[in-house]
Formats: structure tokens, sequence, C-alpha cells
């Protein structure tokens, strides 16, 4: 008998894909190249599964103040900050974060899954309600799960089913807390956020926005979908990660609600980890700034969205409902979609593995995200490797491959 | 209310029984993970059937301590008799 007995049939699973040489949740980089080119195993690979979505993490301005501000205040804060001390640059960033979508207040977190932790485990006191949408990320219900607030989760992406929620609690005391996604990242479809905006007004609900793959990719000036949908009134906090857009690690909340500093002493995913290191913390703040000043990383972002939407659709691939910067293709099994994603890294293009229960509805996905970086020569490159791999396991029809373009 | 119980484990029943690609034997007994196969996911989706059509609102942390359909039963119509 093992300690680690309960987890048999999942090592059973892992151990499987260990020995086939091709287990997708064990990917190591020999290098980094670029934003889009790693080398894996001596290959030189196109990298279509990460999070860059504006392609920051080489930028040069980005890279010079990481270092400066490394060399100035040292490699870690070793310590949280109500314990041990804040540094001006954490201030700063949360000044620019708040600036970024006028807010009175902001918080930085040391990732972005402690943020929701933080965020939802406080707001939502013990005699209090979470309303979660079905299909919200882990840090979603892991911060639920670390509160003691009653939590429901209505049908994904239904505001139908958000307002009967809400009526059946119409009677109940304590506050009503709504939580969605900007964009989600298994299937990168995107909230009715006006509908779910109107029916917390109805209701006087309060509403969490995780904006952590809408940030920088949608809204007018990439503060996401609640500015995209002209919402951000109704949105009283909005929470977002470093790690997508601005090419870092870390997390935020930004609101204009009074009195929303008090959670700084009442958080414990705040209070009780060290903060972010000076040179992550200098290096989002230039990210922040470049994102701002250059909104054409965010129109090529929707180029190459949209490119590679369109061009796996046009081979066949059943996907999500709307083109986003994430791209996931059903596949009929697990085992079809290691078999796609193995036959791919072979050829060169790296992409992720998601299954259930991570995804919706038990569905196995071939995972694909864009950034700003690639080229359409890459995406062009992509699509044909799809369209190829697609073909010899019999998951499309032939008629439709494109020439293998390659890749300048 | 007796004929409510009966009433809620015909529903959670025939729920289940249209939501399972295969035709399983099903009791009171039966437990949920380790005889149907349902992941975390899946069992709140098939809860989320059952909230609709009784018009209820089951909490994640109910859900979590429910291990059979017996256990499930009991938790729905507990709610359904507060509400």
């Amino acid at each position: 008998m093992s300690l680690f007995d309960k987890f048999a049939p999942l090592a059973a699973q892992y151990s499987q894909l260990e020995h086939a040489g091709a287990n997708p949740f064990n990917v190591s980089f020999d290098n980094v190249i670029s934003p889009t080119e790693a080398m894996i195993k001596g290959r030189k690979t196109l990298l279509l599964g990460t999070n860059n979505y504006l392609g920051l993490t080489y930028d040069p301005a980005v890279i010079a103040k990481a270092v400066e501000a490394t060399e100035l205040y040292g490699t870690g804060t070793t310590g949280s900050r109500i314990a041990n001390g804040n540094y001006t640059g954490h201030q700063r960033l949360e000044r620019a974060l708040a600036d970024f979508y006028g807010r009175k207040h902001a918080m930085v977190f040391s990732t972005g899954y402690q943020a929701n932790l933080g965020i939802i485990s406080t707001l939502a006191g013990k005699n209090d309600h979470l309303l979660l949408d079905a299909d919200s990320h882990a840090s979603i219900y892991d911060g639920s799960r670390l509160g003691y607030a009653q939590v429901t989760r209505f049908r994904h992406n239904s505001p139908d089913d958000l307002a009967n929620r809400l009526r059946r609690l119409a009677g109940e005391p304590g506050d009503k807390i709504i939580v969605v996604e900007g964009i989600y990242s298994m299937l990168g479809d995107t909230a009715p956020l006006r509908e779910f905006a109107a029916v917390k007004r109805e209701y006087g609900a309060y509403m969490i926005v995780d904006e952590a793959h809408s940030m920088g990719v949608l809204g007018e000036t990439g503060r996401g979908l609640a500015e995209a949908a002209g919402v951000e009134a109704d949105a009283d906090f909005i929470v977002g990660t470093f790690s997508k857009s601005l090419a870092g690690v870390g997390g935020f909340c930004v609101s204009d609600m009074d009195g929303f500093d008090i959670m700084r002493v009442a958080s414990r995913p705040y209070m009780f980890t060290a903060s972010l290191p000076p040179g992550v913390i200098a290096a989002t703040e230039e990210a922040l700034h470049q994102m701002r000043i250059r909104p054409a990383l965010r129109r090529q972002l929707t180029e190459n969205a949209h490119q590679l939407y369109a061009g796996l659709a046009g081979l066949g691939f059943e996907l999500g409902p709307e083109p986003s910067p994430v791209v996931s293709a059903v596949m009929p099994s697990p085992e079809a979609a290691f078999a796609f994603w193995a036959k791919l890294l072979e050829a060169g293009l790296y992409t992720n593995v998601s299954l259930p229960p991570a995804t919706p509805k038990g569905m196995a996905l071939l995972r694909s995200s864009v950034s700003a970086a690639h080229t359409p020569a890459q995406i062009s490159h992509a699509i044909a490797l799809f369209a190829q791999v697609g073909q010899e396991l019999g998951l499309i029809q032939a008629a439709s491959r494109p020439e293998l373009a390659s890749v300048k | 209310m007796a004929n409510l119980t009966g009433d809620i484990r015909d529903i959670i029943f025939d729920t289940l029984r249209s939501s399972l690609p295969n035709a399983v034997e099903i009791s009171e007994q039966t437990h949920i993970v380790d005889d149907l196969g349902l992941d975390s996911v899946a069992v709140m989706d098939f809860v989320m059937e059952i909230e609709d059509r009784l018009d209820i609102s089951v909490p994640l942390d109910k859900i979590a301590e429910v291990e059979t359909l017996g256990d499930l039963i009991a938790t729905v119509r507990s709610l359904k008799d507060s509400a």
C-alpha cells in the first residue's frame, strides 16, 4: 500500500504517455528561440501552444526593464508585502493598472491563479452566494472552495439559467456574486456579457469578470470583453493575469468600489505568499505600456486568429463557436488527440492537448493559440500540417488539403 | 411527502438514464463515480439537469458529499422540502 495508490488510474495513463515517448503534459524545450519558435528534441519547432498573445516575451524594452530592476533591487523580495514590506515597483504597477482600467484600486497577486483564489475566497463570505459559470477555470472553482460562501454553477454562457438561480436565491440573506470569464480558455468562446450585466442589475448582484485570456485581446484599448461589450460599469471587479498578453507572471484585480483596499489584510492568498520579484514587476509594467502604445499588436493578433480559425474550419475540423486567439479542434477521443498532437510535434508544430474534466462536455481538444508575433506564413504552415496529419489519421477529407507551405 | 420522495427518485433515475450513453442497471445503492464512471464535471452536469426539472439549486459542497444515488435523492429531497 502506498500513499499514492489513489492515483493509480491517473498514474497508469500518465506512464502510458511517457512510454509512448510523446507526453503532452511533460514537454521540455531545449531552448526557446523567439515568441514563436523553440527547440524540442533537437528540432526547431513552431510554437502554437503558448498564451503569448502579444508576443512580448522577447520585447527589448520589456527585457531591459527586467534587467535594470533586477540589478537595482535584486532577484527577489524574499517575503510578502504585508509582512516584509512593499517595493515601489509593486505600487507603481498597481497605479499603472488602475490607470489603464480607469479604476480607483488595483491589487497585484503573485500569479493569476492566486488572484482568483484571493479575490473570490475573500469577497464572498459565509452567508454570501457565488454563482459560477459552469465552464469556469480551475482557479475560480478552487477560489470558491477556499472560501465559505455557498456556491452554485449556472449553465455555460446562459443568462437565463443565471437569472433562474438568482430568482431561487431571492429571499436568501447575503450578497450574490457572479463570476464569468471574458474568453474561455478551452474553446476560445466569449461570454454574453451585456446579457449577464442586465441580469446582474435586475437582481442587484455583483459581478467579477476574469479577463485572463481577453486582456490585450478584446476591446478598443485592450481592456477586455467588458470594454468590448460596453459594460465596464457592471464589472465590479476585473481579474486578470500577467502571464498571457503581458508576457510575465502574476495576477491582478482592479475595482472602483470604495473600501477595496481592506482586501490587502483580509485576502490570505495575497497576505501569505511572497510578492513578485522586482524584475517581473518592472517587465510587466513595461509590457503594459507596450500594449497600450502598440494597438497594432492587437490587430495583428486578431488577423492571425481569424487566419487560423478559417483555415482549420475550411479543412473540416469542428472548432469552438467563434474565432479567438484560442482555436481548439474537437477530437473524437483522448487517444485521437494524443496521436494528433504527437504527429504534429514530430512535424515541428507544438500545440496543447486538453482533456476532461478540464474541458466542457467531456470533449478531447487539440488546442492551439496564436500570437501577434506569428507571421501569416507560419500560420499557413501550421494549417498545412493540420491538413496532413488530419488526413493521415482519417479525421478529415483528403480533398480539402492545401499545399504544404514552407516557413520563411 | 412519501409521494414526492418517489417522484424525486423517478426524476433522478429518468434523468440519469437519458444522460448515460449505455443502459445501466441503477439503484439507490449505485455509486455515482465508481459504478457510473462519471468525472467531477459530468456529475455536476447531471445534477444541473435535475436542478432544472425540480427548480432548485444544489450547492457544490452538497454535491461533493454525495456518493450514491440514494445520497443524491436525500440531498435533493431536503433542498426541495426547504425551498
